[in-house]
């Protein structure tokens, strides 16, 4: 079984789709369906995007199981007062200088949960938030 | 509608390599990225006036056909390598987004699906 581990820096917006570009040049290889991988690329994606211009950095993992392959964004804070106000369509923090770039439309996670055939979030405020996707294959 | 075929009958500047004459299977547009990216699919023509890196990994990521940007925007020569690198084609077109619209509609590319 295959699991990697790709760690993404806060910040950095010209890096920012880097590590999705690697998993799906990963799934490509692997065979995955073309709709499958499109619904993971949505995920990580933006998964990816939260860490960069949301938490002080994290990681992504790529993991494939049997039946399934599960994605899993952690960082190191700040973490999300609110889950339920985070998870609402068009609610966003981000700051005016991402928004300009097209980003902060507050569609992240309602996207990722949409694309992913199993979805969790938990954070604790000062610790980190951890997301975890399953996408059946 | 080719690529070759958008750009004959649009009249805008392809900025990247000649690649692979891929068909438009639909058209949209729209600047936030996580709109894009909730509706993309293979195939598109993605009409931005973002011009940024991200719009690169975007394309990339759902493997659109084009990138079109309206009102002839400046693109960065880093941006055209990385669509370059990435199998995306870019346009420039003096045309506006709505005019654009129009012209790829008028040529039977129809919106992206709605599942
Ligand atoms: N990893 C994270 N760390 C801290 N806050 C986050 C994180 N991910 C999301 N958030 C919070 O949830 C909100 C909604 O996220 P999202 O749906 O991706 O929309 P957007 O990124 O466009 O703001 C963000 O604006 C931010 O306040
Ligand atoms: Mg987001």
């Amino acid at each position: 079984m295959i699991k990697e581990t790709y760690p993404v820096k806060a910040g950095d917006m010209t890096a920012a789709g880097d590590v999705s570009a690697r998993i799906k040049r990963q799934m490509k290889q692997l065979g995955i369906s073309a709709p499958i991988m499109r619904r993971i690329s949505v995920c990580t994606y933006e998964a990816e995007i939260n860490l960069v211009i949301h938490s002080l950095g994290g990681e992504l993992t790529f993991e494939i199981m049997p039946g399934k392959i599960l994605v899993c964004a952690r960082d190191r804070g700040p973490g999300i007062a609110d889950i339920d106000k985070a998870m609402t369509e068009g609610w966003s923090t981000a700051s005016n200088e991402v928004r300009n770039m097209g980003f902060g439309a507050g569609m992240g996670l309602p996207n990722m949960k949409r694309n992913a055939d199993e979805f969790s979030i938990t954070s604790q405020v000062g610790v980190g938030t951890e997301i975890s996707m399953g996408f059946l294959i | 509608m080719k690529l070759s075929e958008f750009e004959a009958l649009s009249g805008a500047k392809r900025l990247t390599k000649p690649m692979e004459d891929r068909e438009i299977t639909a058209g949209y547009t729209c600047d936030l990225l996580s709109h894009v990216m909730g509706r993309g699919q293979a195939g598109m023509a993605w009409i931005t006036v973002q011009t940024h890196m991200n719009v690169i990994a975007v394309a990339a990521l759902l493997d659109f056909a084009c990138v079109i940007v309206p009102e002839s925007l400046p693109i960065e020569a880093p941006i055209l390598a990385k669509a370059e690198e990435e199998g995306i084609t870019l346009f420039a077109s003096d045309l506006t987004a709505y005019e654009l619209v129009a012209l790829l509609a008028a040529h039977g590319v129809g919106p992206v699906s709605r599942s």
